[in-house]
């Protein structure tokens, strides 16, 4: 799993994608830190973290449409299966080398609120609680877009139907609005990425939010796992 | 060292494998014979571990690879048709990650050394610091096959590894896998047969998902190898050779093919299947008087047997022409 989180981390910086990423991230990051707290004369970095969470649903494809896809198409997931590791290491290693790309990209938003600090007192409970929720609501969505992308050799296609995924899970709660059954209702929205997300926003910490992402992470990681083991088959 | 027992695959409807059984000993050369499509490179992905069959097992070293896939991949070194190269890494990096991936022992000095030892063995030591994307394709070949050598598995398994490479290239790879097979046991696989007769000790042929042959090269020319067809050169007329012939109960027909000199012919001779011409010809030819001034076999070359077991309906005694052309050629 090391060896393999090792090369794609590599590979993100080694082709412009993981910069481009990590720079757009930053722009928008550093355009809402701007507008919302520096110009607005805010310590509140509410907004900033909200409006992160739009990005994040668009840019999260950027960073997952090669991770499985490239592989398949230039035969390089034959080295992977080949070599005496398991599916699970492979899907594992690929993972958090996203991961942690993310993680770089994030970071930048405790830059700001430490900027903050040097000329107000920000609440740093509701910002470690978005940059956690943020992070997971990322996780997550990470693994979804692998799904995507190890069902197809395009990367183009991994992208747009990762980003339409992701979409359709955070919009979740939107769907329960228009369902009159009422159990289903509650459902959709108890499953909506951003119920879930804007509660880490209040600044609270709720066990069953930490449980939601991560479990949904393990399940569209398991699925990814079964989706290259699928690979021998046929 | 390699036992295939009762292998089938298949994609969807499609028959990839029907049953190949064969066992390759420890040290052993051996060439996968066949035309695209026969099953050669879906054998060797099962053999891997890259693909699991449908049914049937295969053991390294008495390990089940279905079982426990991790340990028999240990033991294999795999170049698959299409080296699974990562192009955007220099070849330094991308065989320390295969170093890494195959989780291989030892500290960054032993690293060193085998890492070191491969490039020289292939030849790749001096591309190491260059971007694998702007290799020739032989040293892509080379760069594959280095990271295979890796870990220095008792078994390596070579899918067409000399396809599309230039003729030196392809002696260069050849001699290299020659000497490999010095230490190790390599199945290569190749629908070239000049390359199988040139580095295997032992054919195995697919056909369609079967194995249609296993033997030496040798035994396999020999098998097919018959004495009823020859090429006699002989000085005397086609009138008179017919005639000195005609009482032979072996022979079915006699085709004069050319004058190689003033009143000397040559002539194919077609003896019945399964007869030896050479004695009765001689002894027909000295009672007539008319003097044999040589005669060859209708030598069966590699290529004519591998024809005969790929296309039966129409391989079985293959027509006289044919073979008397490849006999003129071998000789």
């Amino acid at each position: 799993m090391k060896a393999i989180f090792k090369r794609e981390l590599n590979a993100y910086f080694d082709s412009p994608l993981g910069y481009v990423f990590v720079a757009v991230y930053y722009l928008f990051a550093g355009y809402f830190f701007f507008r919302y707290n520096l110009y607005a004369g805010s310590a509140d970095m509410r907004d900033v973290f909200s409006m992160l969470f739009t990005v994040t649903v668009f840019l999260i494809p950027i960073l997952t449409m090669r991770l499985m896809s490239e592989d398949r198409k230039t035969k390089t997931d034959q080295l992977l299966l080949m070599a005496p590791v398991t599916a699970a290491a492979i899907v594992l290693g690929k993972f958090f080398a996203a991961a942690v790309v993310y993680l770089t990209a994030m970071a930048i938003t405790l830059v700001s609120g430490c900027v903050l600090s040097l000329y107000a007192a920000p609440e740093w409970a509701v910002i470690l609680g978005h940059f956690i929720g943020l992070f997971l609501v990322g996780c997550t969505l990470i693994a979804v877009g692998m799904l995507i992308s190890a069902f197809t050799e395009n990367q183009i296609i991994a992208a747009v139907g990762g980003f339409c995924v992701g979409f359709f899970l955070i919009l979740l709660d939107a769907l329960g609005s228009l369902v009159s059954n009422s159990a289903l209702a509650a459902l959709l929205t108890d499953m909506s990425f951003e119920t879930r997300y804007s509660h880490f926003t209040l600044g609270t910490f709720d066990l069953s939010d930490l449980v939601f992402f991560l479990s949904m992470t393990a399940l569209f990681l398991y699925f990814t796992i079964l989706a290259f083991e699928k690979r021998r088959l046929d | 060292m390699i036992e295939i027992r009762d292998l089938h695959k298949s994609y969807g409807a499609k028959q990839a494998l029907r049953g190949v059984s064969f066992a390759v000993e420890k040290g052993e050369v051996v060439g996968l014979l066949g035309l695209n499509g026969a099953g050669k490179s879906t054998t060797m992905n099962i053999l891997t571990g890259c693909l699991c069959a449908t049914s049937g097992t295969v053991l390294i070293d008495g390990v089940d690879i279905a079982k426990d896939p991790l340990a028999a991949k240990r033991r294999i070194g795999y170049l698959p048709e299409v080296p699974p190269l990562y192009v955007d890494m220099q070849v330094s990096a991308y065989l320390q990650f295969v170093w890494e991936l195959k989780g291989l022992r030892g500290g960054a000095a032993e690293r060193r050394k085998q890492l070191a030892a491969v490039a020289e063995k292939t030849g790749t030591a001096a591309v190491q610091k260059r971007l694998i994307r702007n290799l020739s394709k032989g040293y892509r070949q080379r760069v594959g096959l280095a990271a295979a050598l890796l870990g220095d598995p008792e078994i390596l398994i070579l899918d067409e590894p000399t396809v599309g490479l230039d003729p030196t290239q392809i002696i260069e790879i050849r001699d290299l896998i020659a000497h490999l097979g010095e230490q190790h046991t390599v199945i290569l696989s190749s629908h070239i047969l000049s390359e199988v007769a040139a580095v295997c000790g032992r054919v195995v042929v697919i056909d369609k998902g079967v194995v249609v042959a296993d033997g030496a090269p040798a035994a396999l020319e020999a098998s097919l190898q018959d004495n009823s067809s020859r090429v006699a050169v002989i000085a005397g007329t086609p009138q008179q050779v017919k005639a000195a012939l005609e009482g032979l109960p072996e022979l079915v027909s006699v085709t004069p093919l050319r004058q190689t000199e003033p009143g000397v012919w040559e002539y194919a001779l077609q003896g019945a299947a399964g007869s030896d011409l050479r004695r009765p010809l001689f002894a027909a030819l000295a009672a007539a008087q008319l003097p044999l001034l040589g005669a060859r076999g209708a030598q069966v070359s590699l290529e004519d047997v591998f024809l005969q077991l790929v296309a039966p309906e129409q391989g079985r005694g293959a027509p006289p022409e044919k073979n008397t052309a490849t006999g003129g050629e071998a000789q």
